[in-house]
């Protein structure tokens, strides 16, 4: 059963310098239990399309168009109201920086009953029990004492995993995962990673895991979805994107990733810089730094083509064969 | 929103237009004052007066006039400066003079009329049958001059001190600063007091207190401006040129200390009025023979229980509109001139 | 620390003997107290034995010598008008502009946080301009301005409120207080709003900063992110986090606003020290003034080094930077 479907998303930032488009155009869908790897690089637009689906998104930004459907229905229309119950209740989310999400002056127990007690009528110590289970599930020891510690008396690793035990706390259908793991050190991202998908799997709860090293989406991830310049570039099947990338910027992608070709093979870099948001160019975005670039490149942008196996992809000259 | 590091220093060139402001502003107190400056003097002065406000905000006139606020602040601003100027010609009765005060006048209702009829007093009399009206115009007039000049010589002391302070450097900085540091921890009314307490009430003594209680704050204003321009690479470069000390002072830093100076120094004419009209609410400011606004407020302040509320409520508005009009005037320029101190 | 602690003692020390010089031969050299003190048709014999009595025949650095060594002992010589001791006059008086003060305190953060955490929350809305626009017309009133409005409304027009005077005072671990009195709160309202509306005027712009900038922290976003309402982000989460420099603020303020009730309390006729000023100074009886200007001076330096103490505990950065200076 489909928990979210993404229809032509567009998120855009009313600034002084102009109108950016962070998000133009993007659609995706996710069924239950499916992990679902947004990637792209910083400014791509991929977390401002996170904030999106729970309306968070700061002014001057604001949602201009599409529809996002959370179990059918339109998140863009809910009241104020009804969508405060979902947030937190049936879609959660986890922040990049640990360090920034929990509030330093409140103790951890205030910070999870009150996301307890937001959305079910329930006693305080019934909340706190929970909040000690969920604690006790991410691996926190002895986790009833920590609660009446504050924030700044964890490490980094474990602020994070009790911003993950607050997103699990209401049992939600959908995670959005916003580089959960990219502030922290690399032995602990690989545990974080690791329980994080051992808890969605467990409880069958969609995942999406926005990120800009497909290297860790790569043992993660269901379906992938590259971002570029707030376009959903190329989408597809996670084993599909990885072995044979047909747009050429996740084969840059791909490339540069150390390991990831044979040895002795150089690593391959996307050249240039990621685009100005405020002046994109009329045609395809990625046409500057493109290898495979054409006049028709320039001119108008690609429009989504399906090339099959769930396959979707925005790109005039796609790679026939796969890179290594 | 963009980041302040992109702020152009200001150029010299403005320096004659900061003389030019200085200027205005002396002698515009120094119009405020006795009755030296004849009519057309007083309005020459009006019209320059206008023109360096328009210059300073020249090509930020749109930024600056943001909302009702803005127009209704400049607009009473403006109001009330022409009135204290022309308080001569436009008031009904001389309030100085005692041998045009009726005592059979006095406490009269606003809309009362004196014994032939020939005079209304539109806002009621005082106990010595003085018009209100004129007493707030000339009482203005008195405020507003005392504060102009009060502020005008603080910030001269305070800039001299400042800019040598920076310039100095070392022990003298020390000395300079930590005196500053003390002054500033007392409450500016708490000095004032006893400043006043040992000098006894006058004009000149008001305006000596209100110097001495303002001068820390632009010292430290302009050392801390002073540092952190000399720390930005013009003034390297201009060092670097072989341009002297004095010539790097004077066209250099002392230009970029202008902004933050206007804006503080039109806010601390609103405090400096607020403060003179404490003290001579208290008793111990201006003498009863110039009284200001502050003044007449308490000489009507007894009556005002027994329900004869106009001989301190009228001049009560009048210092409101004053002080009001020219804080919101000040809160623009800062937003306006000076993007660094916002918030 | 302990080192830091010493030398910022030792620095108040100095500064309040600074203030002591400063006092003396600012107000001691000016006005004559003989006049003030002797009948004008007084024998020569009567003054010269109230010049003796007073020290006043004695050189000026004799009298200072006097005077500080008194001062040490508590003893800033006696009222020429009440006969009292001026410092035992000064402790009278104290309590009654401390509570005022204290109310005064308490009444702007009452005022202030509300409204700054709203203009923070709508600032870029009319709601949020017009508070602040607001709060500068609470910087513009003078202090007996307001006072004098307050009374006009409240105690002339509506009668709701007693307009001068303190009222009853019960006795507090041997203080006698209104604020506790049954009869007496009643006369603290409008006195401790007045000297409370330029104060909460601060408080808004300090909450009002201070909510801008924590509404845009992750902690808050994440905060909605758990469905959290938004009365709670702002009460709960926001204001939190703003009390620690509001109530830093606040602690340095309280002296300016015992200095402010000299204002309020002569408005009031409020029986505190700082109405004894006034009627001091007004009638030239320097040891009253003298006494309240080194007993407030003690205070300032009291709630500075208190204030500057626990800063320093809280914050660990300018823990470093005090030891290293």
């Amino acid at each position: 059963m489909t928990v979210l479907s993404v229809e032509n998303l567009q998120t855009h930032f009313f600034t002084d310098a102009g109108v950016v488009k962070a998000v133009d155009g993007v659609s995706f869908s996710l069924e239950e239990g499916e992990v679902l790897g947004l990637v792209g690089e910083s400014g791509s637009g991929k977390t401002v399309t996170g904030f999106s689906i729970l309306r968070l998104v700061d002014p001057p930004g604001r949602v201009t168009g599409g529809r996002i459907l959370f179990r059918g229905q339109d998140l863009a229309k809910l009241p104020d109201r009804e969508m405060r119950r979902l947030r937190g209740n049936r879609i959660a989310m986890i922040f990049q920086d640990p360090m920034m999400t929990l509030n330093p002056v409140l103790r951890i127990d205030t910070q999870m009953i009150e996301a307890v007690q937001a959305h079910e009528k329930v006693s305080k110590a019934a909340a706190r029990d929970r909040a000690v289970q969920a604690l006790a599930r991410v691996g926190i020891p002895s986790p009833a004492e920590r609660l009446n510690a504050y924030p700044h008396q964890f490490s980094g690793g474990m602020r994070q995993r009790v911003a993950i035990a607050i997103a699990l706390l209401n049992g939600p259908d959908l995670i959005i995962a916003d580089e959960p793991t990219t502030a922290l050190d690399v032995t602990i991202q690989s545990q974080i990673l690791a329980e994080v998908q051992g808890l969605a799997r467990e409880t069958g709860t969609s995942l999406i895991w926005i990120t800009h090293d497909l290297a860790v989406v790569a043992g993660l991830a269901d379906r992938i979805a590259v971002m570029y310049a707030g376009r959903i570039v190329e989408s597809g099947p996670a084993s599909a994107i990885l072995t044979a990338p047909a747009h050429p910027y996740t084969a840059g992608l791909l490339g540069s990733i150390p390991g990831h070709g044979r040895r002795g093979d150089r690593l391959t870099q996307i050249p240039g810089m990621a685009p100005n948001m405020a002046h994109l160019p009329p045609g395809c975005a990625f046409a500057p730094r493109c290898p495979r670039v054409s006049d028709a490149c320039r001119a108008t942008a690609p429009e989504v083509t399906e090339t099959g196996a769930g396959r979707a992809l925005r790109c005039l000259h796609p790679l026939t064969e796969a890179v290594a | 929103m963009s980041a302040p590091a992109t702020n152009p220093p200001v150029r010299a060139d403005r320096l004659p237009l900061i003389a030019g402001l200085l200027a205005v502003a002396a002698v515009l107190a120094l119009g405020l004052a006795p009755q030296w400056a004849s009519l057309p003097a007083r309005l020459l002065l009006l019209v320059l007066s206008v023109f360096f406000a328009a210059r300073l905000l020249k090509g930020r006139m749109k930024q600056f006039f943001n909302g009702p606020a803005a127009w209704f602040a400049a607009a009473s601003l403006l109001v009330l400066v022409i009135v204290a100027l022309f308080a001569p010609e436009l008031s009904p009765q001389n309030p100085y003079d005692l041998a045009q005060l009726d005592i059979m006048d006095g406490r009269l209702e606003p809309g009362g009329t004196n014994f032939d009829g020939s005079m209304t007093y539109h806002l009621g009399t005082d106990e010595q049958g003085r018009d209100i009206l004129s007493g707030i115009l000339y009482g203005l007039r008195v405020s507003l001059m005392v504060a102009i000049v009060a502020t005008m010589a603080a910030m001269a002391i305070g800039v001299v001190v400042g800019i040598y302070a920076a310039w100095a450097g070392g022990r003298v900085e020390t000395i300079l600063m930590r005196l500053v540091d003390l002054q500033l921890s007392f409450p500016s009314i708490l000095v004032a007091l006893m400043l006043m307490a040992a000098f006894g009430r006058g004009l000149d003594k008001v305006i000596i207190a209100l110097i001495v209680v303002q001068w820390a704050y632009y010292a430290r204003t302009v050392r801390g401006t002073a540092l952190s321009e000399a720390r930005k690479e013009y003034i390297d470069a201009a060092r670097g040129l072989g341009l002297s000390s004095r010539r790097i002072l004077f066209r250099h830093l002392l230009p970029n200390c202008i902004p933050p100076l206007v804006v503080i120094s039109t806010v601390q004419v609103a405090n400096t009025i607020v403060l003179e009209s404490s003290l001579s609410f208290l008793g111990v400011g201006v003498p009863i023979t110039r009284p200001s606004l502050g003044l007449l407020i308490a000489n009507g302040y007894d009556y005002m229980l027994s329900g004869q509320y106009w001989m301190s409520m009228y001049p009560g508005v009048a210092l409101l509109a004053i002080v009001a009009s020219i804080n919101l005037v000040g809160d623009r320029l800062r937003d306006v001139l000076n993007p660094r101190l916002r918030r | 620390m302990l080192v830091y602690l010493l030398r910022r003692i030792a620095q108040s020390i100095f500064v309040a003997l600074a203030m002591m010089v400063i006092v003396f031969f600012g107000i001691y050299m000016v006005g004559n107290p003989v006049d003030i003190l002797i009948s004008p048709d007084a024998t020569p014999a009567e003054i010269e034995a109230t010049m003796e009595r007073f020290g006043f025949d004695q050189p000026i650095w004799m009298q200072f010598l006097t005077f500080l060594g008194n001062a040490l002992q508590g003893d800033l010589g006696r009222s020429f008008v009440h006969g009292e001791p001026a410092v035992q006059l000064i402790l009278h008086y104290m309590p009654a502009t401390l509570e005022l003060a204290a109310l005064g305190l308490f009444f702007s953060v009452l005022i202030g946080v509300p409204l700054g955490v709203y203009a923070g929350y709508k600032s870029d809305r009319w709601q949020g301009r017009a508070i602040m626009t607001g709060s500068i017309f609470g910087f513009s009133l003078p202090n007996f301005w307001v006072g004098m409005l307050l009374i006009l409304i409240f105690a002339v027009e509506l009668r709701w409120l007693p307009s001068t005077g303190r009222g009853d005072t019960v006795e507090v671990l041997g203080v006698r207080l209104s604020i506790f009195a049954e009869g007496g709160l009643q006369y603290m309202i409008l006195p401790a709003l007045t000297l409370a509306l330029y104060k909460a005027s601060l408080v808004t712009r300090l909450a009002r900063a201070g909510t801008q900038e924590a509404l845009v922290q992750d902690y808050v976003k994440f905060a909605r992110a758990k469905g959290v309402s938004e009365t709670r982000i702002l009460f709960v989460h926001v204001l939190k986090n703003i009390m620690i420099p509001i109530v830093t603020v606040l602690g340095l303020e309280l002296g300016s606003m015992i200095a402010f009730a000299v204002v309020t309390e002569t408005v009031f006729a409020w029986p505190g020290m700082g109405k004894l000023l006034i009627d001091s100074i007004l009638t030239l009886d320097r040891p009253v003034i003298v006494a309240y200007l080194m007993m407030t001076v003690l205070i300032f330096i009291t709630i500075n080094l208190i204030v500057d103490v626990i800063y320093t505990l809280l914050d660990p950065r300018v823990r470093i930077s005090g030891a290293a200076s």
